[in-house]
């Protein structure tokens, strides 16, 4: 997964301009047809959002902004690659000039091992699939 | 950088190689040289770029230092034996030479030159080993080993397989293009097939302990897709696409704790990605959006999405299933296709109508050992009671496989319908 952070401009709800979204645009359709990219959605700013926060058991709901802008999530890809140096190698030619992109590996369900248990399997799948479904 | 540069520029090359020899073989027109002037490209970078560092933009350092190895090559002239062929080659690389930029160059071309890239790889010339083996390594940008391994053949026979693929290329002369009018059907229906049956050596591998190597179906898969962005107008594409996501899709429910096959009705479908799922469906969307009927993989494609929508097997459009395999009848006549159909049609409408087609297939020579005809009778009639002839078709069935533990399976259904 290739994690995009936001910035001020992200937070305050501006849409990017025609130039960014050319050259975006131009990235993905090179990912596209390198048959790398899966899946990827940009997210509105977080005022938007909301956050429910666990203090030993309890819940307080936190409404949006959240102020640490650049820790913030704006978007994400999904890409199918061999390795991780093939994920950086196509981070580096994204059209990013003032930014971090982050890099993380997903874990396929086999990765958990025995602590993921059948029903906890089962649990998370059906909810994927219901997910998949309502979209 | 040292020695950790090198999983860095493997991941170039992987990146740009299928690009780079496409390029070349553009200027060049062969293929075979094309690509070796690519790896000397690649060669010079493991030397180069340890000490100097990774290139702004290795793409175009790697087709610049290929070129300049083209234009030596062809003023030595090894390569050409008229004169006057080699004077016209030297003057187009020297041209693509002169070029202002050579990234905006690649960027608008490379397209069309992967495409004429894969029709070459699998043109019908060569055998269809040599034409799986080429477009591995040209388009998946795999090393001879990975592509030995996958296969489990020594990597001597797949570098030769190649060689001489290369050679028969340059030996026919085959042109460095895409086919056009009455000849692309044919050229693209053999371009699928090479990408499909990659997908199936790694679906249902036919050697080694493995039964599956799903490395080479994440090859196929991406090789498909790339063929989707290069060739969109093309149905059967997208048709093909679909299948093999939605296939790809059922990867971690097709083995079970030990290994063993476990089959598409007893599979838990909760374990079906539903990300590569959602992207079948959208292909074979695709596909039925550009009309002009569905060819035999957009056909199998809805097949598999009519099992990928059931969230129970319960839930499983057996009518439609049937129709589909019936119009598959139609389109690409096969004993397989049509036992496929009688299961369908058993489920559809009861196993008398099932067993009535199967009945249909006994007499089909090709089918005399194929284990799945008495399996699938034997099925049917245990179902309508008739378990002493259902017992003997399982015997039989068990006889026929090569599989020990569908033999085991079969073997064990037989025992329990002689009760």
């Amino acid at each position: 997964m290739i994690i995009v952070k936001s910035d001020e401009k992200t937070e305050a709800g501006v849409l990017p301009d025609t130039e960014i979204l050319t050259a975006m645009g131009k990235f993905n359709e090179e990912l596209v047809k390198a048959g790398v990219l899966l899946a990827g959605e940009g997210l509105q700013a977080s005022s938007k959002g909301a956050r429910v926060r666990f203090v030993r058991g309890k819940k307080t709901v936190i409404d949006g902004p959240f102020t640490e802008t650049k820790e913030l999530v704006a978007g994400f890809w999904l890409w199918d690659l061999k390795s991780r140096e093939e994920a950086i190698e196509w981070v580096k030619r994204g059209p990013f000039a003032e930014t971090e992109i982050e890099i993380r590996q997903v874990f396929e369900s086999d990765d958990f091992g025995d602590a993921f248990t059948p029903e906890l399997r089962e649990a998370e799948e059906r909810m994927r699939a219901q997910a998949a479904g309502e979209r | 950088m040292g020695s950790d540069a090198h999983p860095a520029i493997e991941a170039i090359w992987r990146i740009e190689s299928p690009r780079l020899i496409a390029g070349l073989a553009r200027i060049v027109r062969d293929v075979g040289l094309a690509e070796e002037l690519a790896q000397d490209a690649f060669v010079a970078a493991l030397e180069q770029w340890p000490e100097s560092g990774v290139p702004e933009r290795p793409g175009a350092w790697l087709m610049g230092t290929a070129k300049h190895r083209a234009v030596d090559m062809l003023r030595r002239g090894k390569r050409l034996q008229s004169k006057h062929e080699q004077l016209g080659r030297e003057l187009a690389v020297q041209e693509e030479l002169d070029a202002p930029d050579f990234d905006a160059a690649l960027d608008d071309d490379f397209g069309d030159d992967l495409l004429r890239l894969v029709f070459t790889a699998c043109h019908p010339v060569l055998s269809t080993e040599a034409r799986v083996a080429l477009t591995l390594r040209l388009l998946g940008g795999l090393t001879t080993e990975e592509i030995a391994r996958a296969f489990l053949v020594p990597v001597s026979t797949i570098a030769q397989r190649i060689v001489r693929a290369k050679r028969t290329l340059t030996e026919a002369r085959v042109p460095f293009e895409v086919p056009a009018g009455s000849e692309l059907a044919g050229r693209l229906a053999s371009v699928l097939e090479v990408v499909y049956l990659i997908f199936n050596e790694g679906y249902a591998a036919t050697a080694g302990d493995d039964w599956m190597r799903p490395e080479l179906c994440e090859d196929a898969l991406r090789l498909g897709r790339v063929l989707a962005g290069l060739a969109p107008e093309q149905p059967e594409v997208h048709g093909l696409v679909a299948l093999l996501e939605i296939q790809a899709s059922r990867t971690r429910a097709r083995r079970g704790p030990s290994g063993e096959p476990v089959l598409l009705l007893d599979q838990d479908r909760s374990r079906w990605d539903q990300l590569l799922i959602r992207r079948g469906l959208a292909a074979l969307r695709r596909a039925e959006e550009l009309g002009g009927g569905l060819g035999p993989y957009a056909l199998q494609a809805s097949i598999a999405a009519c099992h990928a929508r059931a969230r129970v097997p319960e839930d499983t459009d057996w009518a439609r299933i049937a129709a589909l395999y019936d119009a598959l009848a139609q389109l690409a006549p096969s004993p397989v296709v049509d036992l496929n159909r009688a299961v369908a049609v058993g489920m559809a409408f009861g196993p008398a109508a099932g067993l009535e087609l199967v009945d249909r297939l006994l007499s089909e020579p090709s089918l005399k050992t194929y284990h799945l005809l008495p399996s699938v009778r034997g099925d049917l009639l245990a179902k309508l009671g008739r378990r002493a002839e259902a017992a003997a078709e399982f015997k039989r069935a068990a006889s026929l496989t090569q599989n020990v533990r569908e033999r085991k399976l079969l073997l064990e259904r037989a025992a329990a319908s002689a009760k």
